[in-house]
């Protein structure tokens, strides 16, 4: 039975039916009560798959609806972290106000690299981002007063409504929450004037500024909504890992990053969620053979790109048609 | 002066072998419009197969040989069987695609021979040296200096002169027209391919002497590679030697004069600059889409 939409309202709904919702409730009650039954190690790894997930949907923004390549948001994730990092750290901040000043420095930081993305196109924007991302790193390998050099910033216990996010559980509800919210966002932006602008600019850039859309403000938008994203989950990560070091924030980092939306989905909020819990559990689960996990990544995103080009959310509409016209 | 002679010196070595990676980069730029991410571990692929014939105890000419043919054969099947199944697709795809296939070597490279450095032999030495006045030049700089410029002259000659290279040129300037007048443009395209695979191991066999062989060697050679192709310009060949050069002797002055440590940073910025000025790199021609 296929459903047929038949108002604008309908149309406009995040979710639809009494199924979209139990799956809503079930997912977001399962989230939360995790931590109640996932043994340590899983909630490290959950924590941080939703970190990544963070990433990959501010990411797909950019790559997945504006269709600009970014191959330097290693750089951003690592501006998120140390701004947060530093602010905690040096200046005592506690941590919602840090959190904030390192998602709108990021997002400073994306459209300033946004502003030369105006006049590139492929591979000169793919080698002035990756130009952006290593020179962060290496600003932050040299720089040792700022980055604390290779013994790395170790974050300070910060307490957020009276909780150490030192305990597992409290950082991995501030993380589902952050996340959540600026899953959220991505959702409501995707479908607004915003995202049909992004889309626009993707499929023929002269089409839409013919159209009406301002280009200049657009694109910038992208890759400063973009940075931010990264940012606030390089903010995150910082709490995750417990200290920062240059080495976290390398082209492979991007890379991988980049992987995840391709896996997920290009142009698919759940995709890159799902693209992100994928390639982060993957590597835990094989954990006994850490060499070969470069060549996994890189085989998943031929194989993707090769057999399925929208990823794993395309993959995922594909079954869902199947069954519902099952046995037909 | 002699300093800056003796800076400049160090850097046109250094430059030829960017330029030899640029090289590869923009011939494939050129006829496939494909930005190759895997070009760097390809080189090292090629570089891993000389040091493994070596280690067998094959004659050194016939393991750098192999290791040259290895890496022009994985380069013209990567093209064959996973680049030209996706040539509809967008730029964004066949970039991905590389760099997927870059991340899948690497890691293969990991698995097969390790993380440990390991020394490649050569014939040439880095302790003997030649003196020019006060310019002091070692044999190995000499002699990858000599030999990449040598390469060149053969690529150039390669594409200017003969049969595939006219070919080659054809499909470069326009693939439909070039296949309705008869040029097998698959074809000619892997050739492309695997000339170019050959092009950045040979660079790498000149590089390995020097920083010693491990997976990720050709990382940063690569990415100067890269950035001395935009500089140049991505559809010039004698741009990616010009920009090899000109960074390479860059590179080494800022290191001499003014700081060691943001070295690599420099030639980033430098590429920035030239891309807001001058988008289409030095010796470039301008593009002009069609809507």
């Amino acid at each position: 039975m296929v459903e047929l939409r038949t108002s604008y309202a309908q149309d406009l709904r995040l979710v639809s039916g009494w199924t979209g919702w139990a799956g809503l409730l079930l997912l977001g009650g399962g989230l939360v009560l995790l931590p109640l039954v996932a043994p340590r190690y899983a909630l490290y790894v959950v924590t941080l798959a939703a970190v990544h997930a963070v990433v990959a949907v501010g990411l797909n923004l950019l790559v997945g609806y504006t269709g600009q390549i970014s191959l330097g948001h290693a750089g951003f994730f690592a501006v998120g972290a140390y701004t947060h990092g530093l602010l905690l750290t040096r200046l005592g901040w506690s941590f919602l106000p840090s959190l904030i000043s390192a998602a709108v420095t990021s997002a400073l930081f994306g459209y300033a690299v946004g502003l030369p993305a105006l006049r590139l196109t492929g591979p000169y924007l793919a080698v002035a981002t990756l130009a952006f991302g290593l020179a962060v790193h290496q600003v932050l390998v040299n720089w040792e007063a700022l980055s604390g050099g290779r013994s790395g910033l170790f974050l300070p216990d910060v307490q957020l409504v009276g909780v150490s996010l030192k305990d597992d559980r409290a950082l991995y509800w501030t993380v589902l929450a952050v996340a959540s919210l600026l899953v959220w966002v991505a959702v409501r932006l995707v479908r607004s004037y915003v995202g049909r602008a992004w889309v626009a600019i993707r499929d023929s850039d002269v089409a839409a500024e013919v159209s009406g859309v301002n280009l200049t403000r657009y694109k910038t938008l992208a890759f400063a909504l973009s940075a931010l994203y990264t940012g606030v989950a390089g903010a995150l990560m910082g709490h995750v890992v417990g200290f920062l070091e240059p080495q976290l924030f390398t082209l492979f980092e991007s890379v991988y990053f980049f992987s995840m939306v391709v896996v997920g989905g290009l142009a698919s909020i759940s995709g890159s969620i799902l693209g992100a819990v994928v390639l982060t559990l993957l590597p835990q689960a094989l954990s006994g053979m850490g060499e070969v996990l470069n060549v996994l990544y890189g085989a998943a995103v031929i194989l993707v790109l090769r057999f399925e080009p929208g990823g794993l959310a395309a993959r995922w509409l594909r079954i869902q048609r199947y069954w519902r016209t099952w046995p037909l | 002066m002699t300093l800056l002679l003796q800076y400049v010196a160090n850097g046109l070595a250094a430059g030829s072998l960017y330029a030899l990676v640029a090289l590869g980069i923009v011939l494939l730029y050129r006829c496939s419009r494909v930005l190759n991410f895997a070009h760097g571990d390809l080189a090292t692929l090629g570089v891993f197969f000389a040091f493994s014939g070596i280690t067998r105890g094959w004659p050194y000419g016939l393991a750098l040989l192999g290791g040259l043919a290895g890496a022009a054969a994985v380069s013209a099947a990567f093209y064959r069987l996973l680049i030209k199944p996706v040539r509809q697709a967008t730029a964004l795809s066949l970039v991905i695609t590389t760099l997927g296939f870059a991340l899948f070597l690497s890691g293969l490279m990991v698995w097969a021979w390790g993380t440990d450095t390991k020394v490649f032999p050569f014939p040439l030495s880095e302790v003997r040296v030649f003196r020019f006045g006060g310019v002091v030049v070692s044999e190995l700089t000499a002699g990858s200096l000599a030999v990449g410029l040598v390469l060149v002259a053969g690529l150039s000659a390669l594409v200017q002169r003969t049969r595939l290279g006219l070919a080659m040129r054809a499909v470069a300037q326009n693939p439909v027209a070039a296949q309705l007048l008869g040029v097998p443009a698959g074809q000619v395209l892997a050739a492309t391919w695997a000339v170019a695979g050959a092009l950045g191991a040979a660079a790498g066999m000149l590089l390995a002497p020097a920083v010693l062989l491990d997976p990720f060697m050709m990382l940063d050679p690569f990415l100067k590679g890269f950035a001395a192709a935009v500089l140049g310009g991505m559809d010039s060949l004698p741009g990616a030697v010009a920009g090899g050069l000109i960074l390479g002797v860059a590179e080494s002055v800022f290191a001499g004069y003014v700081s060691v440590k943001y070295k690599a940073t420099l030639s980033f910025v430098v590429i920035v600059a030239v891309l807001l000025v001058r988008p289409e790199g030095l010796l470039g021609r301008p593009f002009h889409r069609r809507v």
